[in-house]
């Protein structure tokens, strides 16, 4: 049923994904402020277990000879909440004023972003 | 009448498609499942009708698909763009805060659009001002500011102000 | 060889969830630790889904799918915690 050459495909993203999740991880673990690790698992959530589903999805078409579905709905659903729940992690930082990389560029702009001001300091008092 | 009954029916067509079809691919096509999905798909939308807010459609779906196979493409990219900086030493990385000046009016296409800006690895979407005219971004690697606001335009904005025709 | 490139990968992602661990450890504030356990979910559902295929079995499916719901909905509930004090206003 499952040729070598399905089989080595599988494998190959399989690893892929894999790899993609341990780098999400390490970018975690050694990121130096809060802002930048949260990069990490959106990183992980997109490419490294889409990667493994599409493996996945790959693997139990060709063994059952009928596409299999259940996947993409996993894939779909992270998809859809990977950006919210990135959001609301942001906003949790702003609001906990979390320390920035020494070499941040525009710094000041947390500060508006928390008080969902413009950029500018002349912008509120038109308001 | 027809068209009042309809209405009264099925509210919101296209949700309730999608409800039946995620029941089928969740428990596998067997004609008591596809029943029970129909009743569902048609029962649900009618009970969370009162807590619906009216949306703008997408106005052009094909230009939407190709928005789609855009998007997926930069992750793949950025993906392994951000994976290169990870792994290079903390002290060449050069994260920043940028404001992106938004044109968007409606809440749905910015909402995609935000979302896209968030998917896209080395990008996080912060926050928004109130009077919903600027976003705050979070870059993890800045080289220039007004080229990475053009990228976004050019790349996201301008595509979704073409399907949703506003 | 496909089993192998499976326990290469649960290999793999096992390391991810030891690092994830230690950022959980040390912080050093409360939304680090947030993105750790939000990427920790992440990575099980890698680990749930290698198993599945490890075993030649779909029913793995319908627990990754939950545990991607719980993922989100207490990644959800955290950060509401955090921003107001309060789950459900």
């Amino acid at each position: 049923m499952m040729g070598p050459i399905t089989e080595f495909i599988v494998s190959a993203v399989l690893i892929i994904g894999a790899g993609f999740m341990l780098i999400g991880s390490i970018g975690l673990a050694k990121l130096p402020d809060f802002f930048t690790r949260l990069h990490a698992p959106t990183k992980a959530s997109t490419l490294g277990v889409g990667c493994i589903l599409v493996a996945s999805i790959i693997y139990f078409s060709v063994q059952k000879g009928e596409l299999s579905l259940i996947e993409m709905l996993i894939t779909l659903f992270l998809l859809i909440t990977a950006p919210i729940s990135a959001h609301m992690l942001a906003k949790a930082g702003l609001h906990y004023k979390a320390k920035l990389a020494e070499h941040t560029q525009n710094p000041q702009l947390t500060e508006r972003a928390y008080q969902h001001q413009g950029p500018e300091q002349d912008s509120d008092e038109k308001q | 009448m027809v068209k009042t009954l309809k209405s009264k029916l099925l509210p919101t067509p296209y949700h309730s498609l999608l409800l039946w079809t995620v029941w089928q691919v969740l428990h596998g096509f067997t004609p008591g499942h596809i029943l029970l999905g129909t009743v569902l798909a048609i029962a649900i939308p009618i009970i969370v009708a009162p807590l619906r807010v009216q949306q703008v459609y997408a106005k052009k779906p094909l230009l939407a698909l190709r928005y789609l196979l855009v998007l997926l493409g930069d992750i793949v990219v950025s993906n392994i763009d951000v994976a290169k900086r990870v792994l290079q030493s903390n002290r060449k990385l050069r994260p920043a805060f940028i404001a992106f000046p938004v044109e968007l009016e409606p809440p749905l296409p910015l909402t995609i659009l935000t979302s896209s800006i968030s998917l896209t690895p080395g990008t996080v979407s912060v926050e928004l001002s109130k009077d919903r005219k600027w976003l705050y971004i979070h870059v993890l690697h800045l080289d220039d500011e007004q080229e990475m606001i053009a990228h976004i335009k050019q790349r996201y904005e301008r595509p979704l102000r073409e399907v949703f025709q506003c | 060889m496909l089993e192998f490139a499976i326990l290469i990968a649960c290999g793999l992602i096992c390391i991810g969830l030891a690092l994830n661990a230690w950022r959980l450890i040390i912080g050093p504030t409360t939304p680090d630790r947030i993105i750790a356990v939000d990427t920790m979910y992440i990575n099980s559902i890698g680990l749930i889904i290698l198993l599945g295929l490890y075993h030649h079995s779909t029913l793995y499916f319908e627990g990754a799918l939950l545990i991607a719901l719980l993922s989100f909905v207490s990644t959800a509930a955290f950060c509401k915690y955090l921003l107001r004090g309060d789950i459900i206003e």
